[in-house]
């Protein structure tokens, strides 16, 4: 499969981060009262992600290892504000619907950690791709999300409203344990259908790298070392992470890895603890 | 002879009761207030009874054709669901509200936690706080007589006086099932004595209630406030007939006191600190869900078990 369409496969099925990786629940419980809001809060950190993954996958050689988390925050802190800018000039109904939830992109777990699992160690194309994989799957889960507690909450489906339904207005689905609930039925009904595809003999590949999900839903991930274990590892050999760690290691291993570019960079990688210990020991020999 | 000499491994003596026979004691327990409610409200509290029942028990049915489970519409669990649910509801709520109420306590509080003996809250009263969430308006438009007013608490809250005569016989608006406190006693004093619940529960309720509303109340020790608070609202359902639900409250005997005197302090505060004038729903629904710490904390000390001493800390400055 062509590497860019994987990415977008990946991004809205495999990995959809509302449903399977069940990342970045704030904005999804939380604006999700309306369809059109979900499409909103989707699309604009479609935006931000997709360009932020650009960004940081364009300086991924710039930034240092070790203050690659700073510097992600400003590259999309500062798309946010753009976005932020531009929808309270041009949408100024859905900025106030969102309200405090557009600042709050920059700090979804979704972007951070496509910017540290994905875009980092990867070229600006696929990056590009992986940024609009996983902003559409988010944008697909909370318009879903969305269009359910609209339709039962308020009896009408994206701001049009169904006659039908006039009198028939549950409130609780437009508050916060409705949406729970939603969700909850959703991921159900998800696991279902892909339950029903492996019975038909359709496997979904299994997810890769370490534990069962994805590095950028590992709480190890920041100080994990064995960043070889991406997501397309099935282009690659399998690599030990203890080798490479090591510049040592033979030069062609190194290369295939896919976050190190350079002899260099694995060794920054590989021995970011022992960095933080010397400058803590330095630190109180002074 | 070989009777006589027939070796069995135990258990040796077994009760009749099982879940059905239980759940037929709640209720015939619950008929006195079920038949006062139709009297009180008329026909349309007796629709909206067999609307709930049959919404709960065909939900539950079909929920485990569904999934592929054997059916435990036998053990008359979802009946009493259903009961429970209609006697907390006002006689005028609309049909397809409270149809939602019962799919919603049966299929998403009950059946989706793993049925009966593993809910973590009282079905019942999920689904009913799930209506008043839902449809604030229609759930707390009481009639009575015809005439739309102020239930005995709300007035009470407002700072007139109520007959407590009147709402110990049940003469007065509310929910189909909580407006009689004396066809609930009766139906309790049943329930204990052929040993379906124990007083524990709704006793330590009721008397930590009373005294935090003596306490608290702002009225002092005036027996005709606290006994109008005793009476009114769903006090006396909820402390006989909901709290005491085997599924969600301790076994421990240490923690059904906890449980009782949780419940007793959250009803007082609700009722006396909070904007609403009724809070026997939410307080049992809180409560329930801290039944798994309660019993953590007072599992009892299995017979011939030496209590462990306590190594002390030895302070630094000693």
């Amino acid at each position: 499969m062509n590497r860019n369409i994987e990415r977008l496969y990946n991004g809205l099925w495999k990995e959809n981060p509302t449903f399977v990786l069940m990342l970045g629940m704030c904005p999804t419980l939380a604006v999700t009262t309306s369809a059109i809001n979900g499409i909103g809060m989707g699309l604009s950190t479609t935006v931000v992600l997709v360009l932020s993954n650009m960004m940081i996958s364009a300086l991924r050689n710039l930034i240092p290892d070790r203050v690659r988390m700073p510097a992600f925050i400003v590259v999309v802190a500062s798309f946010v504000t753009m976005v932020q800018f531009l929808m309270q000039g041009f949408l100024p109904t859905l900025y106030e619907a969102l309200g405090i939830y557009i600042p709050l992109i920059v700090v979804n777990c979704i972007i951070l950690g496509r910017a540290e699992s994905y875009a980092s160690k990867n070229p600006v194309i696929p990056s590009m791709f992986d940024g609009i994989g996983m902003g559409l799957g988010f944008t697909v889960g909370l318009t879903f999300i969305g269009v359910v507690r609209e339709i039962l909450g308020a009896g009408s489906a994206f701001n049009v409203a169904i006659p039908a339904l006039d009198n028939y207005h549950i409130a609780l689905f437009g508050l916060a344990p409705g949406a729970f609930i939603v969700l909850g039925f959703l991921v159900a009904v998800m696991n279902v259908i892909r339950r029903k595809m492996e019975e038909k003999g359709k496997p979904l590949p299994a997810v890769q790298g370490c534990l069962a999900g994805d590095c950028a839903g590992c709480s190890l991930s920041t100080a994990c070392t064995g960043k070889s274990l991406t997501h397309h590892v099935d282009e690659l050999p399998p690599v030990n992470p203890a080798e490479v760690a090591k510049p040592t290691a033979n030069e062609m291993e190194v290369k295939q890895t896919a976050n190190a570019k350079n002899s260099e960079d694995v060794e920054k990688s590989g021995s970011d603890s022992s960095y933080a210990d010397d400058d803590i020991v330095g630190k109180e020999d002074k | 002879m070989s009777d006589l000499l027939k070796v069995s491994s135990s258990p040796h003596v077994r009760a009749k009761d099982d879940t059905s026979r239980i759940m037929l004691y709640v209720i015939l327990a619950l008929m006195p207030t079920y038949v006062f409610g139709v009297i009180n409200f008329g026909l349309r509290a007796l629709l909206l009874v067999g609307v709930c029942i049959i919404s709960c028990v065909l939900s539950e049915f079909l929920f485990e054709k569904a999934v592929g489970k054997k059916s435990t519409v036998g053990d008359l669990s979802a009946v009493v669901t259903g009961l429970l649910l209609a006697l907390n509801l006002p006689h005028t709520l609309p049909i397809w509200q409270a149809v939602i109420g019962s799919v919603f306590a049966i299929v998403v509080v009950k059946m989706l936690f793993g049925g009966l003996g593993q809910n973590f809250m009282n079905p019942a009263l999920g689904g009913r706080v799930f209506l008043l969430i839902s449809f604030a308006t229609t759930m707390t438009n009481f009639e009575f007589d015809g005439v739309a007013g102020p239930t005995p608490l709300a007035a009470l809250k407002t700072g007139e006086t109520v007959n407590t005569l009147d709402m110990l016989i049940g003469r007065t608006g509310g929910t189909i099932g909580e407006t009689s406190a004396l066809c609930i006693l009766v139906g309790a004093i049943f329930l204990i004595l052929v040993g379906v619940i124990d007083l524990v529960i709704p006793g330590v309720y009721i008397v930590s209630f009373a005294i935090f509303i003596i306490l608290f109340g702002g009225h002092g020790f005036d027996t005709g406030y606290l006994v109008a608070h005793l009476c009114g609202g769903g006090l006396m359902l909820g402390a006989f007939f909901m709290a005491t639900d085997y599924v969600t409250s301790p076994i421990t005997p240490l923690g059904k006191v906890i449980f009782g005197i949780c419940l007793g302090v959250l009803t007082g505060l609700f009722r006396i600190f909070g904007n609403s004038a009724e809070g026997v729903s939410y307080a049992i629904i809180f409560s329930n869900l801290l039944v798994p710490l309660i019993e953590r904390v007072t599992v009892p000390r299995a017979f011939g078990v030496v209590k462990e001493k306590k190594v002390r800390e030895v302070k630094a400055n000693e």
